[in-house]
């Protein structure tokens, strides 16, 4: 029996993104139901489940754009509202409206917005950056083009760059693979690796089982509540697979998954 | 009050008899045609088509004069007014598809742009010759008030051709409102259909322009659709109740309006619309807000008590200080722990929490995860399932979950 | 000529002009949010706001009036919004439901009062007055210079320079602000930027401008100076700044144009009375946007539009 008022808390142990008990509800539906999740420092983690398993809705009430039922989120083990900045956030490219009268640079330097305030001036040092940034994604040529103009992966790779600019502990991406091709996949993920080299933290919503393995070390699954947790070759398993994805995924399937093990990334 | 009765009963003279059948077959005409514009997410466009149909009345009356009419004849400024109103709804149509711009940007401008043109008119036939231009301000607040015997039967027959041409249509247009994607693939021409509707609103507009003005009539055709929704979530039965909220308001605002010398028709008819509108939004069993109210405090109790219990009774601490308060104010959990009651229902819980695991590995195929934990497995699964389930349970392919509290 | 230019012409051009563009402005936004209804509701719920000051201070002058129009404003933003929320009703359906309501109330409220000052009221709240916005005393250009006489200029244009100057000053301060939450409302609250907050300023923006402007050049023609320059501006480039200065660019034409062809444009056709100059200014502005639609070189979409 358990002494529920006083009582310190416990202390979670180091990681870069802790959750607890995560409840979001849309009217009577829940989207997630009780998620608990703790991604490691410096580390590249998945999110995965089946098409409204609530994986986006995640990311979203962890940022605070979505109002959560109930639940707990921690950053370095420090409760995330005065933390906010140490997150960059890569939304679905569809979130937004790429007619929008603007161009490629202006969306980069958004990603400077925090750290040059309302009115300071975007000085050489900030440009610098912004230009940088668009060259990590491989996108510096097309600086001064109109966003509308940017085929998809060109338009993940700009909010990939934005992201690069806010110079965050953590990056939270919402499916940076969807519809892109595989020159920006690649891009992508090298992008990412170098970030994890400098002991960033890395948390995306992935769709493609196929590539989990090659690309992850931990692995979330969730379907509205957590499936499994883990290091990806202990999680990542035909059997919570099944579980996460029910009938929606052959088994001849799922094994075929878990059982590339040790296939080797080219 | 005896007005008041007597024009219920559709005894206060033939004139108001008339205009009360024509307000609520316009009521009905307009509560169903604005229908399938809400559902259609276009509930606005009826506010360009209405503003559209300002310089069209101007036009007429000034032609109508020139070929040495008195200018004044309905029949003349509402034909007039369809011709202007189709104009716009061209551009509406046209603005989003030829450029970037977004459909309310169409409407915005086609509204302004209109209106802006009916009032230069305006103010051409105020100088023209004085004292013929009169009246034609009052299709702008509309105007019962010395409304002609022809005037009245030209909107009560104007109502019932619109409900007989909502009636006919019925069929594509609720298929379109409800399914866009399913249409088309039915080989449904969408853009017709949506002409077809357009062009029932615009009807229901015109006529509707003299009894209540080309600003209230927006009005008739956004609020009775609004207020259905909250009482039905099919798509026919929403266009009927809409008709029937329409034809209600109409009635209602037309007899009140007829027993009192100050209350003008189209505000009247408006405001009880507003009034079935706010009831609706409050007081629907499923959707209206104190419900929906209800719901989402029981579901947020729900799920904090049952995840707060199910922690405690692990051994661990809650986190939550809201979970802490609700288990305390319900005597679930004193200061040393669960309270007898809370033990009970713990037991209780861990049955519910069992039985979903269970169901999980015996129905594979069932997509449990939505209701799981936001209520009791029963509301789930039928009777039979649930048997089988705790079948499956007490058997010894199944471990349950236990814990020590 | 001149000294009568000045004294007929001038200030109504002027207030004409910085009406078109406190109300442009903000409409950039309201456009690429998709919002550019919300000034249509704004400017129908004055009709109500002015009869409810009536009311209740029982008198005609213009401080009241404005006062209650802007609280009509504030109610219906509000109104929408709730429910909008409550209702989980799509905006558009919310604003027709709220605006029309409060109107149907301003002229059932109308209508029981009989003062037929408050009714001509109305009619210039609805359709505007901006050809009696005169400047008797103007003798000629020195006037400009003449503080006496600069003194004896219509509050109205007063009103309508401290306006317009605070729209563009907040426009400035707030630029980053109102450009990220415009394109990419959920990256806004990421970096720190309270979105509802900036949604919420430029709303009350909006209301100020209407408000602001429907004393002169009416309040449904204030619609078409929220929408028309701006989406006209869209159809000319493709950066935001360079499509405020366009939508400023076209109030300004608008208002000029507008204003002329209203008071000459009959003489040439051998009438003696001159039409609305707001009506006018409207048909302007639409022939404008009208014109953008058909040879704008942005006029075509370039990138997938949200849905």
């Amino acid at each position: 029996m358990s002494n529920t008022t006083n009582r310190p808390k416990i202390t979670p142990s180091k990681s870069a993104l802790k959750i607890d008990g995560l409840t979001v509800s849309y009217g009577d539906k829940t989207a997630i139901f009780s998620v608990d999740a703790n991604f490691p420092i410096a580390s590249m983690s998945a999110i995965i489940g089946p098409n409204g398993a609530g994986k986006s809705t995640l990311l979203k009430a962890v940022i605070g754009v979505q109002p959560k039922l109930s639940g707990q989120i921690h950053i370095f083990d420090n409760p995330i509202e005065n933390n906010l900045k140490k997150i960059a956030y890569v939304p679905q490219r569809v979130s937004v409206d790429w007619d929008f009268p603007t161009n490629v640079i202006d969306v980069v330097q958004m990603g400077l917005y925090r750290q040059v305030g309302l009115l300071g001036r975007m000085k050489g040092k900030q440009a610098s950056i912004a230009m940088e940034c668009l060259d990590r994604v491989g996108m510096a040529d097309l600086w001064q083009k109109q966003i509308g103009q940017l085929s998809g992966g060109q338009q993940q790779r700009v909010f990939l760059a934005r992201a690069l600019a806010q110079d965050a502990e953590i990056y939270l991406l919402d499916e940076p693979f969807s519809g892109v091709d595989a020159a920006t996949e690649r891009a992508i993920i090298d992008v990412l690796k170098s970030l994890k080299s400098k002991n960033k933290s890395i948390i995306a919503v992935h769709h493609d089982l196929a590539t989990v393995r090659d690309y992850f070390d931990y692995v979330l699954m969730i379907n509205i509540k957590n499936i499994a947790e883990g290091l990806i070759n202990e999680t990542f398993t035909n059997e919570n697979l099944q579980s996460a994805y029910g009938g929606k995924l052959e088994l001849t399937h799922a094994e075929e998954l878990s059982a590339t093990k040790d296939r080797v990334t080219e | 009050m005896n007005t008041f009765v007597q024009a219920m009963l559709f005894q206060a003279g033939y004139n108001v008899a008339l205009v009360t059948v024509g307000a609520i077959l316009l009521g009905i005409a307009s509560g169903s045609a604005g229908t399938f514009l809400f559902l259609r997410k276009r509930a606005l466009v009826s506010d360009a088509i209405a503003h559209a149909t300002l310089p069209g009345v101007g036009v007429a009356f000034i032609i109508m004069i020139w070929l040495g009419g008195d200018g004044r004849s309905l029949l003349g400024l509402l034909f007039g007014s369809a011709i202007t109103a189709l104009i716009g709804l061209f551009l509406i149509e046209w603005i989003p598809r030829r450029t970037r711009l977004p459909e309310d940007a169409a409407i915005g401008s086609v509204l302004g742009v209109f209106f802006g043109a009916g009032i230069v008119l305006l103010t051409v036939i105020q100088t023209m010759s004085s004292g013929r231009q009169a009246g034609l301000e009052s299709f702008l607040l509309g105007s019962t008030a010395g409304m002609l015997f022809q005037d009245a039967v030209v909107i009560a027959i104007g109502g019932f051709l619109s409900i007989l041409g909502i009636w006919i249509a019925r069929r594509p247009l609720t298929i379109v409102a409800f399914d866009k994607d399913y249409a088309i693939s039915m080989g449904y021409d969408i853009r017709k259909i949506d002409l077809l509707m357009m062009g029932l609103v615009l009807g229901v507009t015109v006529i509707g322009m003299k009894l209540v003005g080309l600003i209230l009539i927006v009005a008739m055709l956004i609020i009775p659709a609004v207020t259905a929704r909250f009482w039905s979530n099919h798509t026919d039965e929403v266009v009927v109740i809409a008709g029937f909220l329409g034809g209600l308001s109409g009635y209602i605002g037309a007899v009140l309006s007829a027993s009192a010398p100050s209350l003008p028709t189209g505000p009247i008819i408006v405001l009880i619309a507003i009034v079935l509108f706010a009831l609706s939004l409050f007081l629907a069993p499923n959707s209206g807000v104190f419900s929906t109210f209800i719901k989402h405090r029981k579901t947020k109790s729900y799920i904090h008590r049952r995840q707060g219990l199910l922690t405690i009774a692990k051994g661990k601490d809650v986190v939550s200080s809201f979970t802490r308060k609700l288990l305390a104010s319900e005597g679930l959990s004193g200061s040393d722990g669960l309270t007898d009651k809370g033990r009970k229902l713990v037991t209780k819980i861990l049955i519910d929490e069992n039985r979903w695991i269970a169901a999980k590995e015996i129905y594979p195929d069932k997509d449990m995860n939505i209701d799981y934990g936001i209520k009791p497995i029963e509301e789930t699964l039928t009777k039979e399932e649930l048997i089988k389930l705790d079948q499956y349970i007490k058997s010894h392919k199944f471990k349950s979950i236990t814990y020590d509290y | 000529m001149i000294t009568e230019f000045i004294q007929f012409s001038l200030t109504p051009i002027l207030i004409g002009i910085l009406a078109g563009i406190s109300c442009a402005v903000p409409g950039n936004f309201l456009i690429l949010k998709r919002q550019a209804l919300i000034g249509d509701a704004i400017s129908h719920v004055v009709l109500p706001g002015i009869v409810v000051a009536f009311i209740f201070t029982g008198v005609i002058s213009t401080i009241p009036m404005l006062l209650g129009a802007a609280g009509a404003a504030l109610v219906a933003v509000m109104l929408i919004e709730i429910i909008k929320r409550l209702g989980k009703i799509e905006p558009g359906a919310a604003m027709g439901v709220v605006f029309t309501g409060m109107f149907a109330l301003g002229v059932l409220i109308l209508e029981q009062t009989d003062t037929s000052k408050v009714h001509l009221d109305v009619e210039h709240a609805l359709m505007g007055n901006l050809e009696s916005l005169i400047w008797l005393k103007a003798q000629g250009w020195q006037s400009l210079f003449d503080l006496d006489v600069l003194k004896t200029l219509p509050d109205e244009l007063f009103r309508i320079i401290f306006v317009c100057g605070f729209i563009l000053f907040l426009t400035v301060i707030f630029w980053r602000w109102l450009k990220i939450v415009t394109f990419d409302e959920e990256y806004a609250r990421t970096i720190g930027i309270h979105s509802s907050i900036i949604n919420f300023s430029l709303v009350i923006i909006t209301a100020i401008a209407a408000v602001a402007a429907f004393e002169s050049v009416g309040s449904i023609i204030v619609i078409a100076m929220f929408i028309c320059p701006p989406a006209a501006a869209r159809l000319m480039t493709n950066k935001l700044g360079i499509q405020v200065i366009w939508s400023i660019v076209f109030a300004i034409l608008a208002a000029i144009f507008g204003y002329i062809i209203a008071g000459y444009g009959p003489l040439w056709f051998g009438s003696e009375n001159s039409v609305s100059a707001a009506g006018m200014i409207a048909v302007v502005s639409g022939i404008i946007l009208l014109l953008t639609c058909m040879y704008g070189p942005c006029r075509e979409s370039v990138g997938q539009k949200k849905d």
